[in-house]
């Protein structure tokens, strides 16, 4: 039996079909996926995610905790509020997960992990805890939307109360702040402006009645998975998981080498990989025959040898078929994917795909 | 809840087929196989003048979600195919028994007899559901 999140009563209202994600149903579509993609492109969009894991770090040693457990250095997070994307490391180098993590104080911060890989997340976190002086408290009592699109932050502050909106209205991009008991952050997962909102699971089913009165369309995982891989950002358990380094997963920005005395888990691994170089790429791919390229296909980049993509599909904005790809080192700009036997043309770009409702690479 | 026309024919693997008075038969996906695939974004049609085996795949509907084969319901040639699916493969999710209708076969005599009609169609779905 999965589980059900907040909101699971508007969603069956709402007409969704409904889809085990990670253990929890959640709603794939309203009916239409595509019109969903457009409408957080074009205008407002909200999705559930809820079923995501919302875990709060306190303690006078958080601070060190996370600079241990992240690959990213929470050090560099001056101002309250701030966010920042990390993969938390085995010691081999492979991804455990990645997460955003909120900077609240010097001894409390928030983050976010992925539903699918919630049990493993919170027995590794609290596992690499010992010997700091931190408390990790999983806040299943929260629910969380995401408010996504050109449109988004204007109709979500129209109906929020006076002090939460107040708080929303100041932030700058990758930013959060608290309001009382609800959290407010103008991040996302779409390539588009928005907010995701952490409030209490209580309050989540009225609140999404407000938002869809004021004009925000309900979205599901089918277009939250098309819009995430137009803006270019990773899937965790696609595009990396545990037998994956994040230098082959696009993701070497998130990794911090500096300062150099700081002794993360998987750091020594890293280091190996960079110096033995050779290291495959992590590249965008477009479609030049016809088709849709799909997850796991093989990417033939001619001496270079073989790749694979990681996830692919169709892209409502572009109206031709993208993916993500991880490919030898010497890949050059023109690849052939395996399609169902039949090989086809595909170009290689730099990810983003789309951005602010608008293409980032040439068709 | 799905729609399944009466005087149509259908196959396990979710095809429908309409006989046409110059004997040949129209091809197409159900409405249930359209609901669960989701928006279209792709249809390889089979080639004019082809030759198909009943039971083997010859077009192939991919959605957003995935890619499913599409099977000839009969064996026989194609004679025509739906190219308006090029540019508007969602007319399969809109019209799945009409404008989104997939290739035309000229079947071999009594073909249809194998094939399901609507109840029992119907009841495949309703126990898969």
């Amino acid at each position: 039996m999965s589980k059900q999140t907040p909101l699971y009563g508007k969603h069956v209202e709402a007409g969704a079909r409904m889809v085990d994600f990670g253990g929890w149903s959640m709603p794939l579509h309203y009916g239409s996926q595509l019109d969903e993609h457009h409408q957080v492109r074009r205008d407002a969009g909200m999705f559930d995610v809820s079923h995501m894991t919302v875990v709060d770090v306190k303690g006078r040693g958080a601070r060190d905790y996370l600079r241990s457990l992240l690959a990213n250095d929470v050090a560099r997070l001056k101002v309250p509020g701030k966010a920042l994307y990390s993969c938390m490391l085995t010691p081999e180098g492979g991804v455990v997960d990645d997460l955003i993590t909120y900077y609240l104080s010097d001894d409390f911060y928030r983050a976010v992990v992925n539903a699918a890989t919630r049990d493993k997340d919170l027995a590794w976190m609290r596992d690499h805890a010992t010997g700091f002086e931190v408390v990790l408290q999983e806040r299943d009592d929260l629910a969380m939307l995401a408010v996504q699109g050109p449109a988004a932050r204007d109709k979500a502050m129209s109906v929020m109360s006076g002090e939460v909106a107040a708080a929303a209205d100041g932030l700058a991009p990758f930013f959060g702040a608290q309001a009382g008991d609800w959290f407010v952050g103008r991040t996302g997962y779409t390539g588009e402006d928005g907010f995701e909102i952490m409030l209490p699971a209580t309050e989540a089913p009225e609140f999404w009645d407000r938002l869809a009165g004021a004009g925000v369309a309900p979205a599901g995982l089918g277009a939250r998975d098309t819009l995430r891989l137009e803006a270019g950002l990773n899937l965790y358990g696609s595009d990396m998981d545990e037998q994956v380094s994040p230098l082959e997963s696009g993701l070497a920005w998130t990794v911090a080498f500096e300062p150099a005395e700081r002794d993360f888990i998987g750091r020594a691994a890293l280091e190996t990989q960079k110096s033995a170089g050779g290291l495959r790429r992590f590249v965008g791919l477009v479609l030049e025959g016809r088709g849709v390229l799909r997850g796991h296909m093989r990417v033939l980049a001619g001496e270079a040898g073989e790749g694979e993509i990681t996830s692919g599909g169709f892209s409502p904005t572009l109206g031709v078929s993208i993916a993500l790809a991880r490919v030898p080192a010497g890949t050059g700009e023109h690849v052939e994917v395996d399609m169902r036997g039949k090989p086809q043309p595909a170009r290689v770009v730099k990810p983003p795909f789309v951005r602010n409702g608008k293409a980032c690479v040439e068709i | 809840m799905s729609n399944t026309p009466a005087d149509l024919r259908y196959t396990k693997s979710h095809e429908w087929v309409r006989s046409e008075s110059d004997g040949t038969v129209t091809v197409g996906i159900s409405d249930h196989a359209q609901e669960l695939l989701g928006d279209l974004v792709f249809v390889e049609t089979p080639e004019v003048g082809s030759s198909q085996e009943a039971g083997a795949a010859c077009a192939v509907v991919e959605s957003v979600k995935a890619a499913s084969d599409v099977y000839a319901p009969v064996s026989g040639e194609v004679v025509a195919v739906n190219e308006q699916l090029a540019d508007s493969p969602e007319l399969v999710n809109t019209d799945p028994y009409g404008e989104g209708w997939l290739f035309r076969l000229k079947p071999e005599d009594g073909a249809l007899d194998a094939l399901l009609d609507a109840d029992a169609y119907q009841a495949l779905v309703d126990e898969e559901a």
